[in-house]
């Protein structure tokens, strides 16, 4: 089954078309990347998947319903790419209030806190934070009603190697418990770690594929040197 | 709608404020300044005093929350905490709701300290009930709330929002009836005013405090501000679109 169905999605920002014509799916429970130049659509994508973005035109069904609906409130979380969360409070005040507006047990704040690595800074205002750290809080708010997917727009800017490897374990063991993840990134040794990338440019999907299939029908190496290819339109697939 | 969503967001909004205490400061001790600047300005007419001092003391909770709570819309939105609670299950009265009722607490708490120095220390000779005043006080901090929610949707910076208030606010002021007669200004003036619900809250001020009974007139005015609440409270759920260009 799919958990995200786009087809023949259009949008239009500022008088600019941005989506002329995007199809895609990601199928439940995996950990599917969007990978694109910046200014290539993977923000305007993400928006219009968690029901945010005005569309022009297009079919959009998420979780069998369509993106947007009501229903879709509690099982989708999104991680804005610039994190969404008050400055001006803590960590635990911003994650109880969160809590309460999911509709979810303010027991859950302390488990996403523990789950962010971030219980040490908890008491901590969030405008004191590193980039890194506020990010986490904006994934921990998301995290925070469990949700059945999770549409993530660069969760790992700003963090270090051994962060970044335990949120992908973490990435990893929810999908493992069936949660679907749409995850876009600049980073390409990221890309690694999906098991299906989407690569964008100029609105358009380049290449749909896993990447061993990449590297494969690239001829490259490793997943940068594919992407600069796609690219660059030397290959097409 | 939950009670418990609005109750949560008015807390948040106030811990907000907590953590603010130049705010706060601004808040609550700008209106006392000039109360006893407007004491002093008038030190040999009293009677000036008594009746611009009412009017004063609604105007304030009014200007200070419609700037306080635009601001804070604004900041909603361009942080993108709004987009994340408006992919919540919350609905979006829950949110204006908390606003309006954590700026009630805070218009609660400025209305009481600017009375107590005004009828006290600075000697206000209030002739009709002080519970009418601070009645028409609060309304009219509400109103404010609820028209700094609506008009954020119009600013996009908050250079924007800080200038609806000579936009918006000034010439209610200045039409209020409390620089000329509402009666004496020319037709269309005079229309005008009659539909700026400030001029409204303004002649109930006068009326609470000249009149030691609550009289027809003033429960026309006061429901005229109260009515106006619900208006701008809809219209500015209204703004709140889940889907944005
Ligand atoms: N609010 C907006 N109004 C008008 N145009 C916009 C708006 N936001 C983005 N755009 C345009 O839409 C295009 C796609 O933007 P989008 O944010 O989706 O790119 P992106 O792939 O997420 O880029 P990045 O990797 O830099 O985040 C860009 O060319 C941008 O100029
Ligand atoms: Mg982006």
């Amino acid at each position: 089954m799919n958990a995200i169905e786009v087809s023949h999605l259009r949008v239009v920002r500022g008088g600019r078309v941005v989506l002329p014509d995007l199809s895609c799916t990601v199928s439940s429970g995996t950990i599917a990347g969007l990978l694109g130049p910046s200014g290539s659509g993977k923000t305007t994508l993400i928006r219009a998947i968690v029901g945010v973005q005005r569309v022009a035109s297009g079919h959009l069904s998420v979780l069998g319903k369509p993106a947007g609906s009501p229903e879709l409130r509690r099982l989708v979380g999104y991680v804005t790419q610039t994190p969404s969360v008050y400055g001006d409070l803590t960590v635990r005040e911003n994650l109880a209030y969160f809590a309460t507006m999911a509709g979810v047990a303010s027991s859950a704040v302390a488990d996403v806190i523990e789950t962010v690595s971030l219980g040490a800074l908890s008491s901590t205002q969030v405008a004191q934070l590193s980039g890194g750290e506020r990010a986490r809080v904006s994934l921990a708010a998301a995290l925070l009603p469990s949700p059945k997917l999770l549409v993530l727009d660069e969760p790992t800017v700003g963090l270090d190697p051994v962060l970044r490897q335990e949120l992908w374990d973490l990435f990893h063991q929810l999908a493992g418990k069936g949660v679907t993840f749409l995850i876009s990134s600049h980073v390409m040794d990221e890309a690694d770690r999906c098991q299906r990338l989407l690569l964008l440019r100029e609105g358009a999907v380049l290449a749909d594929a896993t990447p061993a299939e990449l590297l494969q029908r690239t001829q490259s190496a490793d997943l940068e040197a594919a992407f600069l290819r796609l690219i660059e339109a030397e290959v097409s697939i | 709608m939950t009670g418990q969503r609005t109750l949560a967001t008015a807390g948040r909004v106030l811990r907000q404020l907590r953590h603010d205490p130049r705010t706060i400061a601004l808040m609550l001790v700008v209106p006392c300044l000039l109360m006893t600047l407007l004491r002093y300005v008038y030190d040999g007419q009293v009677q000036i005093f008594d009746h611009v001092a009412p009017v004063l003391l609604v105007l304030f909770p009014f200007t200070v929350m419609f700037v306080v709570t635009s601001v804070a819309m604004l900041r909603e939105r361009s942080s993108g905490t709004l987009e994340r609670l408006l992919t919540t299950p919350m609905a979006k009265g829950d949110l204006l709701a908390g606003y309006a009722l954590a700026f009630s607490v805070a218009a609660v708490i400025q209305v009481g300290l600017v009375m107590v120095l005004a009828v006290g220390p600075l000697g206000l000779q209030i002739h009709g009930g002080l519970g009418a005043l601070a009645t028409v006080a609060l309304l009219d901090a509400l109103l404010g709330t609820v028209l700094g929610l609506f008009l954020s949707a119009f600013a996009n910076t908050e250079f924007q929002a800080v200038q609806f208030l000579p936009a918006f606010v000034l010439p209610q002021l200045l039409l209020c009836g409390l620089f000329a007669p509402r009666a004496q200004m020319l037709p269309i003036l005079s229309w005008l005013s009659d539909v700026m619900p400030l001029s409204y809250a303004v002649d109930a001020a006068t009326r609470a405090a000249t009149s030691s009974m609550w009289t027809s007139a003033l429960t026309t005015d006061v429901l005229v501000v109260a009515a106006c609440i619900p208006l701008f409270l809809g219209l500015g759920a209204g703004t709140l679109r889940r889907r944005t260009p």
